[in-house]
């Protein structure tokens, strides 16, 4: 008995700075309509920051001095980032919110390793909180006991705050209404900046205690990132007591579920959030949300169908692309796989987005799902490489159609949110299960058989299959489906009136979206001709979005553009700098910022305004522009 | 008259949020082909009512029979397939397609086609989807992107999707909300004459008085919840208690009006 009480005690000590994180998340949320992603590097930030700190001064004033310092320091970091970056953006879509915060955790992730170095850091033990408490024979730290003491005192402190101070009136009036507030005269420009300092600090915080009880690392932010979004989804975006009630239910979750299933605890956590969607779609304490008002300048472009001019010039680039072999050597070749299988995975990604209105931050799930369909098919069962290739992709879609089911439910970030918590659940499947995955050593030799082996042949393949795919989600695109998919996006209302089940369709889309991207998935085992985890990788996931954004959210064919683009500048990047987290999270910002509309998207305008330029003379001309 | 089939009954519908009672025991019909008109105050219940007949709300009491079926506490899109077409407040529309790709949708759904991955849309039923645009006059404006029209122009445009599954009903929320005078007065002729063609029942909200009286068949008053008062353009007019909380005394108003300008 007192082991499970010393246990639950344990998770109550880790809820403390995932409570810290998640409210300081909430709270940003709430005024900005911002999920910042960047929270994790914050509260990794601050634990670096705490840990040279107190290194540097000791005694107890040195200790507590040094963590609170620490915050404030990254609080000021978070102030500059958001006056610099996010007041820029506030008025983008949520999706390019979500990848520019991306990209300064991207940066992050590079400085840090940069300062404080690749390994691990052991930072000091708390004054006054070294030793251990004796409870029935079992050990409790005597800074756990603070820790689960502090969770409920910093609760009643943003309470008193939210409550009785003038300024958390004014945070609280602009979460209802921010328009309001600001046409009330209130200065929303600094408004925003104090929050978003707030909510920084609290992570910074939570981070920086963390030190006494767990290493410091460059990989904590992505695994607090994750819980996080799983504490904000369940207790509900934008409350702070669901924050905290969320945060202790995952800990205890976490601390028992070891106990319960030891490979794969993360199950248990993604039953309860599973089981909290269907009763309460907008979290425990969350209200659900109006709908989304419409972005400024979305574009009203209608798309339309290739003419037959732009089809031979399609026909021709594919010949020219076939013709590679002719006159490249086998790496050169290799390349041209690799870029092909990621235009059809960008392609499945960009059906999902463009066409159904739903940015997946989890895409890559489906698309290692189906490298380990194949590898499972290929390695143990021993079927041939054509039906491994065929049978392969169906895992992706098994996974697509579990994990869509819930994930349509929602939309916005919050959809954003669940579609990364659900890669990341399947990446620490793939991770922990190693008597079936092979876990991080991953399943090797998986070699594509003798009549594909050779890399232009491979690369014929890989070309005929991505040819394949990009066409027939383009006859999807202009499908009744497709259009079905579009008016859900457009208008759930007026999609609902004519009697389009909204949910369904997106659903439908979503299994689409997840086989295609597990066929680029069959394809990438037999090029690497092994699996591991990273194929199921956040990093992964968000390459594709950010070759989607590249070549332009709003067109069709951006996304083929993009991938063969951004796949080219990413090998050639990796292979010239260290840095290249560091570089490619300050492209993203940089084309958040600088280039929202993407290559495609650029290149339409220039055409429109060119048209349009010279249609003026003629009388009664009015452009009507259009996106291919 | 009692060879027209009753498309919409309705009885001791009822509804109440915490302890405010927005709909209390309402119950009425419509018959095919009659444009029966909704009025009120606001506050008086008619958005309540509008939206447990179109779905999106569910009574807490009562029942709705829409041709002959029960349909309290369905969806929205079970109620359209049954043969109602709506219009909202304001309206929604799909902005990223052209005009005629609007009405392609809906007629695709219509025809049960919304799991089709292989025809073309914009070829899909272009000659319906024409006939319906001529119908609303928008036939010039079909290959326009729907994002550029003018606000009176997409109201057509919604009365055109509302039709493409030839409803047997149509339930219109303020349909002429937030146009100018003239095209109010158009719209309505409009769907009056399609209503009559058609014999298409229609059931609309509406705060213009002048748009109610002119075309409603037959108006409705509801005031807190309850409807005070049921019948002609002239019997409503003429009641005293529809005059009190809504109408208001037109004569003794122009006398105080008057007054004041001579004073």
């Amino acid at each position: 008995m007192a082991f499970y009480i010393v246990q639950f005690l344990t998770g109550l000590a880790s809820a403390a700075s995932l409570f810290l994180v998640a409210s300081g998340l909430s709270i940003i949320f709430g005024v900005t309509r911002i999920v910042n992603f960047a929270h994790g590097a914050f509260y990794m930030l601050g634990a670096y920051v705490a840990f040279t700190l107190t290194d540097r001064f000791s005694g107890a004033l040195g200790f507590w001095g040094g963590i609170v310092v620490a915050a404030l320091i990254i609080a000021a970091v978070g102030v500059l980032v958001e006056m610099a970056l996010l007041r820029r953006i506030y008025h983008s879509p949520e999706l390019f919110q979500l990848l520019a915060t991306f990209g300064l955790t991207l940066m992050v992730e590079d400085l840090v390793v940069l300062i404080w170095g690749p390994s691990e850091l052991l930072g000091r033990r708390a004054p006054g909180f070294k030793g251990a408490v004796d409870f029935f024979g079992q050990n409790i730290p005597s800074y756990d006991l603070f820790l689960i003491a502090l969770g409920p005192i910093v609760l009643g402190i943003l309470w008193l705050l939210f409550q009785r101070t003038r300024w958390g009136v004014l945070v609280r009036a602009a979460t209802q209404d921010r328009d309001m507030v600001a046409a009330l005269g209130v200065n929303q420009k600094w408004l925003f900046t104090s929050v978003f300092a707030v909510g920084v600090f609290l992570a910074a915080l939570g981070g920086a205690l963390q030190i006494p009880r767990d290493a410091v690392h460059h990989a904590m932010d992505l695994r607090i990132i994750v819980d996080v979004f799983v504490v904000v989804v369940i207790g509900g975006l934008g409350s702070i007591i669901g924050a905290f009630v969320a945060a202790v239910l995952v800990s205890e979750l976490n601390a028992f579920g070891i106990l319960i299933f030891p490979k794969i605890s993360i199950i248990l956590v993604f039953l309860v959030m599973a089981a909290v969607l269907i009763v309460r779609p907008w979290g425990l304490f969350g209200k659900q949300e109006g709908p989304a008002r419409r972005t400024p300048g979305l574009t009203v472009n209608p798309w339309r169908t290739l003419t037959s001019g732009e089809r031979l010039a399609a026909t021709a680039a594919l010949i020219i692309a076939a013709a590679l072999p002719l006159f490249s050597g086998n790496y050169a070749l290799t390349i041209g796989s690799e870029i092909a299988i990621f235009v059809i995975f960008a392609a499945s990604l960009h059906f999902l987005m463009a066409v159904g209105g739903l940015a997946s931050f989890g895409h890559a799930a489906y698309f290692g799902l189906g490298a380990y369909g194949v590898a499972f098919l290929a390695k143990m069962a021993g079927l041939p490489m054509i039906v491994s290739l065929l049978l392969g992709p169906l895992l992706g879609c098994l996974g697509a159609a579990v994990f869509g089911f819930f994930a349509v439910q929602l939309s916005g970030v919050y959809f954003a949110m669940l579609t990364l918590a659900f890669a990341q659940i399947v990446w620490s499947i793939a991770f922990q299960w190693v008597t079936v995955t092979g876990g991080d050593n991953g399943i090797l030799g998986v070699w594509p058989e003798k009549w594909a082996a050779s890399p232009s042949h491979f690369y014929w393949l890989s070309l005929g299959i991505a040819a394949l795919m990009v066409v027939g989600l383009r006859i999807v695109v202009f499908s009744p489906f497709g259009f079905a998919l579009r008016a859900t996006r457009d208008s759930p209302l007026r999609s609902e009136a004519i009697g389009i089940d909204g949910k369904r369709i997106q659903w439908t889309a979503f299994v689409i979206a997840g086989t295609v991207a597990g066929v680029a998935g069959a394809l990438f085992a037999y090029l690497k001709g092994s699996v591991f985890p990273d194929s199921l990788g956040i990093s992964l996931s968000v390459d594709a979005l950010v070759m989607v954004l590249l070549g332009g959210v709003e067109t069709i064919s951006g996304a083929v553009v993009g991938a063969i683009v951004y796949k080219a500048l990413n090998i050639w990047l990796v292979s010239q700098t260290d840095l290249s987290k560091l570089v490619l999270g300050a492209f993203i910002v940089l084309i958040v910022v600088a280039f929202p509309k993407g290559i495609v998207g650029m290149l339409e305008t220039i055409r429109n305004r060119r048209r349009s330029a010279s249609a003026k003379s003629a009388l009664l001309a009015s452009p009507i522009e259009t996106a291919e | 008259m009692s060879m027209v089939p009753t498309l919409l009954s309705v009885e001791g519908l009822s509804k109440s949020y915490g302890g405010v009672h927005a709909v209390r025991g309402v119950s009425f019909e419509l018959k095919a082909g009659e444009i029966l008109a909704l009025i009120g105050p606001n506050g008086a219940g008619k958005s309540t009512c509008f939206d447990m007949l179109n779905g999106q709300k569910d009574p807490d009491s009562g029942r709705i029979k829409l041709l002959g079926e029960d349909t309290a506490g369905r969806p929205p899109r079970a109620i359209c397939r049954l043969g109602v077409g709506r219009t909202f407040q304001i309206t929604a529309t799909f902005p990223t397609m052209t005009v005629r790709e609007n009405v392609q949708v809906a007629l695709v759904s219509y025809r049960g086609q919304l799991f089709n991955l292989w025809s073309s849309t914009p070829w899909f039923e272009q000659g319906e989807a024409g006939r319906l645009l001529e119908l609303v006059g928008m036939g010039g404006y079909a290959d326009r992107p729907c994002g550029e029209l003018a606000y009176g122009d997409l109201k057509r445009l919604e009365l055109a999707v509302a039709l493409a599954n030839q409803p047997k009903l149509l339930l219109m929320d303020e349909p002429t909300a937030g146009m100018a005078p003239r095209e109010r007065i158009e719209l309505m002729r409009l769907t009056a004459r399609i209503a009559r063609e058609q014999s298409i029942g229609v059931l609309f909200t509406e705060h213009d008085m002048d748009v109610v009286f002119e075309h409603a068949d037959r108006i409705l008053v509801l005031n807190r919840g309850s409807l005070i008062a049921e019948g002609s353009p002239e019997q409503v007019r003429g009641n005293r208690e529809v005059r009190a909380v809504y109408l208001g005394e037109g004569l003794v108003y122009d006398a105080r009006h008057r007054k004041g300008l001579s004073v």
